[in-house]
């Protein structure tokens, strides 16, 4: 049998079972906790850092807390939301994305999140990093220039056999994401289907489709991200 | 060669967690790793060449390409660039006809630089296929490159000068000092190995292990400061039959080099600490993680284990006691100062990516292979020794109140006695001036607790060093007036940080290339007084990392803005905000030229 405990987010009265994700448990409780690098289903890894709330006063991930009885969570804050904001143009100017031209444009979390957000010119300066685009792979693109290296694929994919197929390379400024040329071999479409649903940008394409839903229908194009948590 | 991979993969009994010794052996015999060496490790442990190339690319001592048969690592540190770094660059450039980052031509020698090795009292330093090279002159140099050139043994370029005390002994014949300039109380006093683990056997049960220590209020000297009892007493109650002592030897701070110098000279005190730890927690192994720049030392720590099995101090029945087994292995490092923090250091053992675990759980409840873990630092291994052997009514005569004990200090920079300082707590900065000969009136600044900690003026020189005030792991670098500390100090500082951030948080991932960026631009001269407030506004966001490296890599900034902003607002005076001076026309269209086939 499970437990219920309550606790308060931004100081309202909230139920969940003990022990569920914060992100999730918030969810349930109709508050909208911005995610990037979190993806139902698979383990957490607090990459991103936009999650970020205070728990019981000290600033932690959301998506790495499980909530427990009498949890006092702030998450609207004027400082977190400042933060978060940084964190999505951070992502913007350390990459190169140009929205227009991608095939993610509407269904892009990290676009949809900058619009949530009113992100008009960051305050950071545009890094321009020289990045390129892998197309060797018989059935997926890996475009580095809008990968935000939020290890999605890395912890969601294993093929048939259960092996890794993308994973770290490098470390810092240089940290990409790399594709296996053994495990990625032989991959059926359903799973190509799969790393490109999981990205939560454009950074992984399945080859030779694209705009099946046109823009004006997706995702995003009339609803904020989140909204549909909120409205409930 | 695939022969020597396989037979090195056997000497692991083919386990993936070894993966970082399998790849520091296939280095040492293949000289680099290439796509086909990564091939035939990822098919005899039947783990993906991506996973591997994970490991292999995160570690800045791993080559990708042949890296010469001599391979120098100049030290970039700060310490070194005030001794004469440049020069010494220069010189090796023009005997070598190289750049830095590149081989000769017949690839005999490559030439890279590396931060701090931890030689920061005999700088300029180097490293050459893993032997340190401290103290480097013009001429010294001339003459490495004229032996090496000659394809002689490192032994021969290393010459016979070895340092003192046990730097010359035979498995180290090490060219490195110690320098240890005051001696306290508790690690560098008189020692006599295995009376504690004889004293626990016969005395003490393990809580009266943990009970003593908490008595004595000894909190971790890496500089979290958690006290060590307590994290005993957590990992001895955790859940599990296996558990592990790790002994964080990963000492990379910038600045920082008293476990190199504890580990040449009381190897013993610290593997005793280890073993009493093992008692106390309920562990029969300990991983002593050694950072890469020490790898000089590891066979000569190896034969000092061999001695304490022999002596009965390892091994199963430790002094006859049924049960009390323990054994102690050394993981080496590939070059990251992240693997400092505890959670990526076991990441690291484990054969990954040094990067840091969200918590909870904590290492002492789920670590190394996620089984509890104890890390604790050198220097608190040997001071437990210590208070087992004299008792926490000893050592809590040390001391201030909330800083038990002595620390032993780091000491580089301007003055004339850099080395290690074993002091009790409660000394100013100013008393550590004196000491290691700094006039007053000549110094700028004091950076302590290395670039992670805070850089401090002439106003705060008479703060105490304890937990209670100024805290600190332990190193302190001088700053003599006679330094741009900007341009010498905080711009390497956020160089470092950049190179070291393992990349997985953002803030920390791109604040720290933006951190450099903007601390250059000022150097440059074409910083504007909005870049100093938001250098400072967004050191905010940096809080909110995961890791220690990560929540402090803006501080060598925000420290010196807080106490040397009139340095900062020389440097930017007469920019005009409404323009950006660091805008230059000809690079901004330098592609468009290309193009366009003009100059």
């Amino acid at each position: 049998m499970s437990i219920f405990v309550k606790f308060t987010i931004d100081g309202q009265i909230c139920l969940a079972e003990e022990g569920k994700q914060l992100i999730e448990a918030a969810k349930e409780n109709n508050i909208y906790i911005p995610t990037l690098c979190n993806f139902s289903g698979i383990p957490p890894k607090g990459s991103c850092r936009i999650c970020t709330v205070l728990i019981n006063g000290k600033p932690a991930t959301a998506c790495t807390t499980k909530v427990s009885e009498n949890m006092d969570i702030k998450t609207s804050t004027e400082e977190l939301e400042n933060f978060r904001k940084a964190v999505i143009e951070l992502l913007f100017i350390e990459g190169n994305h140009f929205c227009p031209s991608c095939e993610k444009s509407g269904n892009c979390e990290l676009q949809a999140l900058a619009y949530r957000y009113k992100i008009m010119a960051p305050q950071f300066p545009y890094l321009f990093p020289k990045r390129s685009i892998e197309a060797w792979h018989p059935k997926l693109i890996k475009d580095h220039n809008r990968c935000i290296l939020c290890k999605r694929c890395i912890r969601g994919i294993k093929n048939e056999q259960g092996k890794s197929i993308f994973a770290y390379g490098k470390r810092g400024e240089n940290l990409e994401i790399n594709i296996d040329k053994e495990t990625s071999k032989n991959i059926s479409d359903e799973l190509a289907q799969k790393c490109m649903d999981i990205c939560p940008v454009g950074a992984i394409l399945v080859k030779e489709k694209g705009f099946t839903v046109p823009i004006g229908k997706r995702k995003y194009d009339y609803n904020p991200i989140g909204s549909d948590i909120e409205k409930k | 060669m695939g022969n020597t991979i396989n037979a090195i993969i056997k000497k692991y009994n083919g386990d993936e967690t070894r993966l970082m010794d399998i790849l520091l052996d296939v280095q040492t015999e293949l000289g680099f790793i290439n796509d086909w060496t990564v091939e035939q490790i990822s098919k005899s442990l039947d783990i993906p060449q991506v996973e591997i190339l994970q490991t292999l690319s995160f570690y800045h001592f791993f080559h990708r390409e042949p890296r010469g048969k001599y391979t120098i690592y100049l030290n970039d540190s700060v310490v070194s660039n005030f001794y004469g770094k440049e020069e010494i660059k220069k010189v090796f450039e023009e005997e070598l006809g190289i750049k830095t980052g590149q081989v000769t031509p017949d690839g005999l020698i490559g030439l890279f630089e590396t931060a701090c090795i931890g030689m920061s009292d005999q700088e300029p330093a180097a490293l050459i296929n893993e032997h340190p090279f401290p103290s480097l002159t013009p001429d010294k140099v001339k003459n490495i490159v004229k032996l090496m050139k000659e394809k002689k043994s490192i032994e021969d370029i290393k010459g016979n000068k070895y340092g003192e005390g046990n730097n010359s002994h035979y498995l180290m014949r090490s060219l490195v000092n110690n320098n240890i300039r005051e001696k306290g109380a508790v690690i560098f006093s008189d020692y006599t190995p295995g009376e504690a683990v004889k004293k626990i056997v016969k005395e003490l049960s393990s809580t009266d292990v943990i009970e003593e220590l908490k008595k004595s209020y000894l909190r971790g000297r890496g500089g979290a400061g958690f006290p060590t009892g307590l994290k005993w007493e957590i990992a001895r109650k955790a859940k599990g039959d296996i558990k592990y002592i790790f002994c964080n030897a990963d000492e990379g701070e910038p600045g920082t080099f008293k476990d190199r110098v504890i580990l040449t000279e009381l190897p013993k005190l610290v593997f005793e600490g280890m073993i009493i730890a093992g008692y106390a927690v309920g562990a029969k192994y300990g991983i002593l993680y050694l950072r890469n720049e020490y790898r000089y030392m590891k066979n000569y720590l190896e034969h000092v284990l061999q001695e304490m099995r022999e002596e009965g101090l390892l091994g199963s029945f430790i002094n006859g006691k049924k049960g009390f087994d323990f054994d102690i292995r050394i993981q080496c490092g590939a070059g990251a100062y992240v693997c400092g923090e505890e959670s990526a250091l076991i990441e690291s053992a484990e054969g990954k990516r040094g990067e840091p675990r969200d918590r909870p759980p904590f290492p002492v409840e789920s670590g190394y292979l996620n089984k509890p873990t104890v890390v604790n630092n050198v220097e608190t291994f040997c001071t437990a020794v210590k208070i087992i052997l004299n008792g926490a009514e000893w050592y809590n005569k040390m001391g201030t109140k909330e800083s038990k004990g002595t620390k032993v200090l780091s000491i580089s920079g301007d003055c004339e006695r850099p080395g290690i300082y074993e002091l009790e707590w409660g000394f100013s900065v100013n008393d550590i001036l004196k000491k290691a000969g700094a006039k007053t009136q000549d110094v700028l600044a004091v950076q302590v607790g290395g670039p992670s900690g805070n850089c401090i003026s002439e106003k705060e020189f008479n703060r105490i060093l304890a937990y209670e005030d100024l805290s600190t792991g332990g190193s302190l670098i001088i700053i003599s007036k006679k330094r741009d500390l900007i341009k010498d100090v905080v711009l390497n500082f956020q160089h470092f940080f950049k190179e070291e951030s393992c990349g997985s948080c953002v803030p920390c991932r791109t604040l720290t290339v933006i951190y450099e960026k903007i601390i250059k631009k000022i150097v440059d001269g074409k910083g504007t007084k909005s870049d100093i407030d938001n250098l400072l506004s967004w050191a905010a966001f940096m809080k909110n990392n995961r890791c220690g490296l990560g929540q402090t890599a803006a501080n060598p900034t925000i420290s010196t803005i807080k106490n040397f902003r009139q340095l900062y607002e020389e440097k930017v005076k007469g920019n005009i905000e409404l323009f950006n001076p660091d805008f230059d026309e000809n690079s901004a269209i330098k592609d468009y030229m290309e193009v366009v086939n003009k100059k």
